[in-house]
């Protein structure tokens, strides 16, 4: 075991996967010797030489069209995108292609040497275009799966089950927590399953679901209604495509009441997804309303960042609301 | 000789590739690096009143970058990116532009805003996110926009604003304005799918634009030649597109303004759009966000420091008798202590109002954004400690 932070866990796991086959590459704008912009990347093309760590040119659908490629090919190809915010060139690329790939062949291709690497979230000052959660545009998208870790021994684990999963992954690095989150991680290969959630606290008053960095928010607002004498079970999601819903169901079967929470804006995010299928399996032990906690239904603002922010406050006064309804 | 009619060709009968480096497009420079004129060259025709402004917002883009630069890292604003070295690609080309003419700039443009005539208390606005602030202050710094003065507001993601400005020419050359659209970006951005879009749109429409490259060597880390492109830059890319293209120093101030005035002329006159590729250097990092130490030399960059564009324009002058390095120091000085007094002065001005959150995602905010905006207030009310910026005014009371 040693304390890595965030980016060191990703970074440790590429390293170990690029290791492991001389057909893993890794690629994206600055992710070369300079190790990209947040140095993710860091070594590896000191390590495993400029063929297998590369810079791109500076164009995303360019990006996920070569690593498309590249895995259809049948390498592994893990690609970064510097900010979650500048995917949409990529858009069609992952959303028409990496997506449809294997099903449209009827499995004669496939892309499933692919992962897509990108920071997203808020919390950094970032604006409108440094800061956006676009997980649910992704999310509607089936053939894609979709991975958000919260701290560094979920990331390096998840990472290494993304690369060599089958099937393409979408894995997005919550930024706000690259230095911040640290902890123990294992310097060794190990790897998480995909898919399944993660009961990150129990408890028999309420259950919380968020995912990546909302579930630090989550946390903070679970040991103030600590306080009140409140019980949370907190879920981390983990896996947004496939997604965990029985892990769900049986926490909220317990509990009565679930508030989830994100980053993104309210209307068409991940949490109404959540909330219309528990409501569903649901139905007759609600003791109160699904809440979610999100951002406004506004673009991400610099100046009312704080504002903004879905933080623990609010999350802790939706978990009032729910116990009080 | 025997031609394909459908397509016009030439026919030939031996098997020859062209070869990528076939086209080599020449550079234009009027003032050698010492500041004097190349023998032969002509300058083009610009009378002192104008040269003096172009130097003037030189010195003022100059300090306001390095201050900036500066405040950054005193923690008193967020980010920071400066133009630094690069002075002479955006204000050159702005001198020689119609007021009227639209400006859509990438980021590293504010020479050319500064030209139009943004004042130093409207940058420093903008930089510190106040309620003066054009743009409510929802963006990063140095995302700048103007409605008054033909500058369309900067986006974060690069190269969108390139097939924007096709199409802003476009609408331009329909409503017979006799204006026309310069846009910027660098030659990482050209690598970008909406730069071939933008280029090929506007050749087959053949609307008045001028599509400005600022090769400046850099994108983030990433050097141009050998990484971002293989061939000869980003100019043979206009004449692959069907345009009037032309190479000029970035850093020759002369040189910019010339081939700025003439594409203008192309442009409005003939309904030509014009590639302009500026061969110029980053001295700074790319924002304050990264350090060039990184992934490249000291010794490029003093070779690049010694084709300083301010120092070579000001050799240029003086020789010209047209200032004296007196009056060179005096206006530095003048703008420096206006730039520190704005600073001064920005930073007391509080953020917009918290009701200001929901404006402009539409015209008008929907019920819905409305009812977001009174739980949020409600929600502030009851933990005011937690967001002190909006907090003590959220009822219209003083801070």
């Amino acid at each position: 075991m040693a304390k890595m932070n965030l980016l060191q866990a990703i970074n440790s796991a590429l390293d170990i996967a690029m290791a492991k086959s001389e057909k893993v590459y890794s690629f994206g704008e600055d992710t070369g010797s300079f190790g990209g912009v947040f140095r993710a990347t860091s070594g590896l093309t000191e390590k495993y030489g400029r063929h297998r760590n590369f810079n791109t040119p500076l164009v995303e659908q360019g990006i996920l069209g070569f690593a498309n490629g590249l895995a259809s090919q049948g390498s592994y190809a893990i690609a970064e995108i510097q900010f979650g915010d500048y995917i949409f060139p990529a858009f069609d690329q992952i959303v028409n292609e990496s997506a449809k790939f294997r099903y449209r062949s009827g499995n004669e291709f496939n892309v499933g040497g692919l992962t897509i690497r990108t920071p997203y979230g808020g919390g950094i000052a970032g604006g409108h275009y440094h800061s956006q959660s676009p997980e649910a545009y992704f999310a509607h998208t089936p053939g894609l799966k979709i991975v958000m870790p919260r701290n560094p021994y979920m990331a390096k684990g998840l990472l290494l089950s993304a690369i060599f999963d089958p099937n393409p992954v979408l894995f997005m690095e919550p930024k706000r927590l690259y230095r911040a989150s640290t902890g123990e991680v294992p310097e060794e290969e190990y790897t998480l399953e995909l898919g399944k959630a993660d009961v990150v606290r129990e408890g028999k008053d309420l259950t919380i679901v968020a995912w990546g960095a909302q579930v630090e928010m989550a946390e903070k607002a679970a040991d103030k209604a600590a306080e009140d004498g409140i019980d949370c079970e907190i879920i981390d999601l983990v896996s947004l495509l496939p997604w965990d819903a029985e892990t769900v169901a049986k926490s909220v079967m317990k509990t009565g009441r679930l508030v989830v929470t994100q980053e993104a804006p309210l209307t068409s995010g991940f949490a109404s997804e959540v909330a219309a299928t528990i409501q569903d399996k649901c139905f007759l032990y609600l003791e109160s309303p699904i809440a979610r906690v999100c951002g406004l239904d506004t673009p991400y603002p610099l100046c009312h960042e704080k504002e903004y922010f879905v933080d623990h406050l609010k999350v802790y006064e939706a978990i009032k609301a729910s116990m009080t309804y | 000789m025997a031609k394909d009619k459908q397509h016009q060709l030439e026919i030939v009968t031996e098997p020859k590739f062209i070869d990528g480096s076939a086209l080599k497009i020449p550079m234009l420079q009027i003032l050698k690096e010492d500041g004097t004129l190349h023998k032969g060259a002509e300058a083009p025709k610009l009378d002192k009143e104008l040269a003096l402004k172009m130097f003037d917002t030189m010195q003022f883009i100059r300090i306001l970058d390095e201050r900036m630069i500066a405040a950054q890292r005193q923690g008193r604003i967020s980010f920071y990116l400066s133009s630094l070295g690069e002075e002479a690609a955006s204000i050159g080309s702005a001198a020689a532009l119609d007021d009227g003419d639209m400006i859509m700039g990438q980021y590293r443009e504010q020479g050319a805003l500064a030209y139009r005539g943004f004042t130093v208390e409207q940058f420093m606005d903008q930089l510190f996110s106040n309620e003066r602030d054009l743009g409510k202050g929802r963006q990063m710094p140095v995302h700048y926009g103007s409605a008054a003065l033909n500058f369309m507001t900067i986006a974060s993601p690069l190269a969108t604003q390139i097939p924007q400005a096709t199409g802003y020419a476009f609408g331009q050359k329909m409503d017979k304005t006799g204006n026309c659209t310069i846009c910027y970006f660098g030659e990482g951005a050209a690598s970008e799918g909406d730069f071939h879009a933008a280029l090929n749109m506007a050749a087959v429409y053949k609307v008045p634009a001028i599509f400005f490259c600022r090769n400046n060597g850099y994108a983030i880390s990433t050097p141009s030649q050998g990484e971002q492109y293989a061939g000869d830059g980003i100019a043979p890319r206009g004449v692959a597109y069907g345009m009037k293209t032309i190479r000029v120093d970035g850093n020759d101030i002369l040189a910019v303004y010339q081939a700025t005035q003439l594409a203008r002329k192309l442009a409005v006159e003939e309904d030509e759009p014009v590639l302009i590729e500026g061969m110029s250097y980053r001295m700074a990092g790319h924002s304050t966000s990264d350090d060039p130490t990184g992934y490249r030399t000291r010794e490029e960059e003093e070779e690049w420091r010694a084709k300083d564009p301010l120092a070579r324009f000001q050799t240029y002058l003086i020789k010209k008798k047209w200032l004296t390095e007196k009056d060179a120091e005096e206006i530095f000085a003048e703008k420096k202590a206006a730039v520190l007094a704005a600073l001064k002065k920005a930073e007391k001005v509080p953020a917009p109002h918290i009701d200001e959150l929901i404006n402009d995602v539409y015209d008008t905010p929907p019920k819905q954004l409305k009812e977001q905006l009174e739980q949020l207030k409600a929600h502030i009310r009851k933990y005011p400690e937690a967001y002190p910026k909006t907090a003590s005014r959220i009822d219209g009371g003083e801070k």
